[in-house]
């Protein structure tokens, strides 16, 4: 069999009559709708480990020597201070602990408390001196915030997979808007299609036409919805983050590159689903 | 089994399967059994990558002309070179002598909608040969034409003939074969009756 020449691209800057078949209005301000609701996911991610990293590191070291009543804390506090790896050692004033239950007890001046110790300890520090001391007190119990905060740490590592699953969501979404305006595209320019094929346009051509079009649409619309989304995600970071990091948002707390990747990425969404859609759709041809 | 360079009538009354034949020697249909062969290509056995290169070397002229309607005249006899990827400078003058050949020049900016049926077969005519091929397929191309505009189609058709192009003249006319004699094949319910 004869050998099969390579054949050169497809010239010409509309042969395909793209620009009207697949006009520049309503798949823009679709996929724009859904960069703007990945933008809010983004940030909800980006938020959601933000505040996890902050809990994770605030709470590292965190402990609460709870005392007998009756213990002498004062030197066992000097001791515990002067252990290697303390940060800081305190006793918690009995009136305070006596307003921290108040809520729930009223005022009890007569019920007997135990004595609390706060204690804050380098995250990297040795602990095992610090355990033999807390052995040797008869009564003596340890209460490290681990538990609580592998509860608020699972919620934030919940928000983020939602925030994750809801962006996985949208990109489905747009494939699927792609899908469906590459192949109004296809009604619209069938014969068209018909014919350049007829004349000798490889599927290559004519898909990559409709594909560069569609990315070109996309990438459009993401940028649209992505500069829609800096205001909203700057109103929601100035009322969440002085509540949740107790500091004023700053425009470094926006995620400015995910911003940046929203067009990029839509146009690498509609590229390779106008591009599938298409090679389908061609290779029933003869 | 055409030779090289001929000229060849496709007789038949509608229905007999002209189109058909004429389908599967342009590629745009595939036989079900039975061997085609189309400029020396087994075309059961060639790979669908070698359909692109062995289609640009065949012209096709339809009855309906099949014109694209967003693009200029000019635009639409330049298509199957913007397919091969033809440099602009040699498309310009190519696209321009072909419109010249075929009494269009003048409207080279015109929409297909603007043109009269016979220019718009011109014009059809003027797309199928723009790109030299080594084997033109008209199908009914006098079909749609009044008698003065089908002589000139057929004179155009008869001048690729002379520099050399292998063609296929569809028709149910009569009276073209008389005119203008050639070699003829007759179909009539599918069937190949006459070869000569």
């Amino acid at each position: 069999m004869a050998e099969i020449p390579r054949l050169r691209h497809l010239r010409g800057r509309d042969p395909l009559g793209l620009r009207r078949a697949l006009a520049d209005r309503l798949l823009p301000a679709l996929v724009g709708a859904m960069a703007l609701l990945a933008a809010l996911g983004l940030a909800g991610a980006q938020g959601a480990g933000r505040l996890a990293e902050r809990w994770q590191a605030g709470a590292a070291g965190q402990l609460l020597l709870q005392l007998p009543p009756e213990t002498e804390a004062g030197p066992l506090v000097e001791r515990l201070a002067a252990l290697p790896g303390t940060l800081e050692a305190t006793l918690v004033p009995e009136e305070r602990l006596r307003q921290l239950i108040a809520p729930w007890l009223g005022e009890v001046p007569g019920l007997p408390l135990p004595r609390m110790v706060a204690l804050t300890l380098r995250p990297d520090a040795d602990q095992s001196a610090f355990l033999d001391v807390v052995q040797a007190i008869p009564g003596a119990q340890l209460e490290t915030q681990g538990a609580a905060v592998r509860q608020a740490l699972r919620l934030a590592e919940g928000l983020q997979a939602l925030s994750v699953a809801m962006l996985g969501v949208i990109a489905l979404v747009g494939a699927a808007l792609v899908a469906v305006a590459t192949r109004a595209g296809i009604a619209a320019r069938r014969e068209t299609i018909l014919i350049l094929h007829e004349l000798g346009a490889r599927d290559s051509d004519i898909a990559g036409r409709f594909a560069r079009r569609l990315a070109r649409l996309c990438a459009l619309g993401a940028a649209g919805g992505g500069a829609l989304a800096v205001p909203a995600l700057w109103a929601l970071a100035d009322q969440a983050i002085p509540v949740v990091l107790a500091r004023q948002a700053t425009a470094a707390d926006l995620p400015w590159v995910a911003l940046a990747a929203l067009p990029l990425v839509a146009a690498g969404i509609g590229w390779a689903t106008a591009l599938v859609t298409l090679r389908a759709w061609l290779r029933r041809l003869p | 089994m055409l030779e090289p360079g001929s000229f060849t009538w496709l007789l038949g009354p509608s229905g007999a399967g002209k189109s058909s034949l004429l389908r599967l020697m342009h590629l745009s249909l595939r036989a079900t059994e039975g061997e085609v062969q189309v400029l020396g290509a087994d075309v059961a056995r060639l790979p669908r990558r070698g359909f692109p290169g062995l289609r640009r070397r065949i012209g096709v002229v339809f009855q309906d002309y099949r014109l694209l309607p967003h693009l200029s005249a000019f635009e639409n006899a330049a298509l199957p070179l913007r397919i091969q990827g033809v440099a602009e400078a040699r498309l310009t003058a190519d696209v321009r002598e072909i419109l010249r050949w075929v009494g269009l020049l003048d409207r080279a900016d015109a929409a297909p909608a603007a043109l009269s049926g016979g220019e718009q077969q011109r014009l059809a005519l003027a797309r199928a040969v723009v790109s030299r091929p080594a084997l033109l397929v008209a199908d009914e191309p006098t079909g749609n034409l009044d008698e003065a505009q089908a002589r000139r189609v057929i004179t155009l058709l008869r001048e690729m003939h002379r520099l050399g192009t292998t063609v296929i003249v569809a028709t149910h006319s009569e009276a073209l074969p008389v005119e203008y004699p050639a070699p003829a094949l007759r179909l009539e319910a599918g069937r190949l009756v006459d070869h000569g």
